[in-house]
């Protein structure tokens, strides 16, 4: 995956995003851009604005930039809603995942396909490591919370999406099944999808093509996975991101 | 086609299976109108049923200590368009008995149709019951459901309940239920129903644990849209030490409806709990735009966390 094809225009432009909530400046500015089969990854510390980025790129209410676009496949989806945004294949595996009342795991599953289809859902389950006994469960609070995690993300690969916007997929997840979560981006992308990978970890950011480090509602850094996790490990705890700014120095020379 | 023909279509359409109602190894009970259609009864229960002018008299027994594997069956309905039908039930598992029933009421070509259904239930020390009520309205909307019972959980025992309206429409529900739990015994209610159009949908459940150790659950669901009015009225009383008591009440509104929960929670031993919760408004903003990020529009994923909820 991953080696830029620069004849093609980029799946996701993210232009001079702006958003605030309750009247805070969430999203400052912020630029973004990811290529077809590519995965993304999203650094930065709680509370940086990375769910917020999520949310506005996912179109949820109350999240509606007041500067700045967003283009899907050349196409302005500023103004679209969810389900719009859904239908053209962004979709979005949430931080904390909602419970559903009486909804079977199966059919959970399956509300994102174009038609029913079994198989998939089998594949779905088995690559987040869940055996079919969860088909007939209920994605309810009797779920534990990395189950109801893994779910999220087989729902996620079940729909074949374009752009999947993984919000901290790694979350709640134990250390020995991260390999799991990596091997299943990786097979979303051999399927054609580009991801958006949201993390604070900076391990899990090794499976990215690119990086990019969000502090305060901005990208501050884009590039290498390796080197931006490598500036977050060192220069965001504790945060230097303000003298950065000021003085205008190149990160990687202080490394 | 006879009454008994057009009841088991009927009981079809309401999501029954009507061979269990001729199966001899089902325990199982028709009513039309105030017509026996048919009765059998299995080693271990008991069911007498008796004509009144107005609807049927019925008396269920299951012995002391027998279990009853099969779901009982029990058919209660009305093919004409008009009418009264009052079923007066008495329902008493023995010691240590146990045994579930499944009623179906079906009115499906309703216009003016009351049911009105008194229930005296008395759970045995140690018994189980379960019973579970499912209707199938017509589209008219003029059903009027009364249903009221008076259930007594002795020592150790257990009842469930679970009443589904939510095919055909509701009409007029007035649900009231009233259970008395012994020591370590457990009563759980849950009501679940789908009003639209004008439909008026009131839920009375209490739940009062005296003995010590009881345990209860009052649970609705009811989701509502167009103008029509749901209102739960929910009691629940901690009498006894370490009882346990739980209001769960959710109820979504759609278009000009109207929702309205009153819980009262009752605790007279310092030691007993009773807690509760309740959600009126619309669907969870979360939940629905989960589905919407899956590429289904707003109406649909309502539709399906309403029906998920719902049981349908
Ligand atoms: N409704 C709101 N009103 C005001 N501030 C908000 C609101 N929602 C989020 N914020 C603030 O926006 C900032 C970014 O929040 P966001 O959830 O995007 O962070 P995050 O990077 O995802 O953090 P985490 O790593 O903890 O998930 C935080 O400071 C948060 O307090
Ligand atoms: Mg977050």
């Amino acid at each position: 995956m991953g080696s830029r094809n620069t004849d093609e225009p980029p799946l996701l432009q993210v232009i001079d995003l702006h958003l605030k909530r309750e009247g805070r400046s969430i999203l400052q500015g912020v630029n973004l851009t990811i290529d077809r089969q590519q995965v993304h990854a999203v650094l930065g510390l709680n509370g940086s604005g990375k769910s917020t980025l999520a949310y506005t790129l996912m179109g949820c209410t109350g999240y509606i930039p007041h500067r700045g676009r967003i283009l899907f496949e050349e196409r302005d989806i500023t103004g679209l809603s969810i389900s719009e945004r859904g239908r053209l294949g962004i979709t979005l595996a949430w931080q904390e995942p909602a419970r559903f009342e009486g909804l079977s795991v199966a059919r959970y599953l399956s509300l994102g396909m174009k038609e029913p289809d079994l198989e998939r859902i089998r594949a779905a389950l088995a690559a987040v490591a869940l055996d079919e006994s969860y088909m007939d469960r209920v994605v309810d609070g009797s779920l534990s919370g990395g189950e109801r995690k893994r779910l999220e993300l087989a729902a996620v690969y079940a729909m074949r999406p374009k752009l999947a916007i993984l919000d901290e997929p790694d979350s709640g997840i134990d250390i020995l099944s991260l390999g799991d979560i990596a091997a299943l981006i990786q097979r979303m992308v051999e399927e054609g999808a580009s991801v958006l990978l949201i993390s604070h970890r900076e391990e899990f950011v090794t499976i990215a093509d690119v990086a990019s480090l969000i502090c305060e509602g901005q990208i501050v850094r884009t590039g290498d996975p390796g080197k931006v996790s490598r500036h977050y490990a060192h220069c965001c705890r504790p945060c230097d991101h303000h003298e950065i700014v000021e003085t205008g120095k190149e990160y990687d020379e202080r490394l | 086609m006879s009454d008994f023909e057009a009841i088991l279509k009927a009981y079809e359409a309401s999501g029954g299976d009507p061979s269990f109602l001729r199966s001899p190894q089902v325990a199982s009970l028709v009513v039309s109108g105030n017509k026996v259609l048919g009765a059998n009864e299995i080693s271990g229960i008991s069911m007498d049923a008796e004509q009144l002018p107005d609807g049927v008299r019925v008396h269920v027994k299951v012995a002391s200590g027998v279990h009853i594997e099969l779901p009982v069956h029990l058919c209660f309905g009305m093919i004409p368009a008009e009418g009264v039908q009052r079923i007066l039930s008495t329902f008493e598992m023995g010691e240590g008995a146990s045994a579930e029933f499944l009623a179906h009421c079906t009115f499906p070509n309703a216009v003016r149709v009351q049911h009105i259904m008194e229930s005296t239930i008395r759970v045995g020390p140690g018994a189980r019951m379960r019973y579970t009520e499912a209707h199938y309205h017509g589209p008219e909307g003029g059903v009027e459901v009364l249903p009221k019972a008076k259930i007594v959980v002795e020592e150790r025992g257990e009842y469930t309940s679970e009443f589904n309206l939510s095919k055909g429409r509701a009409g007029r529900v007035d649900f009231d239920y009233e259970v008395d739990v012994a020591a370590y015994g457990v009563a759980e209610l849950l009501a679940r129903v789908i009003g639209r159009g004008d439909d008026e949908i009131t839920i009375r459940e209490t739940v009062r644990l005296n003995g010590e150790g009881a345990r209860g659950l009052a649970k609705s669901r009811i989701a509502l849209r167009d103008q029509a009015h749901g209102r739960v009225f929910s009691t629940t009383e901690g009498n006894a030490p370490f009882s346990r008591g739980h209001v769960d009440c959710v109820e979504i509104i759609r278009d000009r409806a109207v929702a309205e929960a009153v819980p009262v929670v009752r605790v007279r031993d310092d030691r007993a709990q009773v807690t509760h919760e309740a959600a009126i408004g619309t669907v969870n903003r979360k939940e629905l735009e989960t589905l919407m990020s899956r590429g289904l529009d707003e109406e649909m994923a309502v539709d399906i966390i309403v029906r998920g909820m719902l049981g349908g």
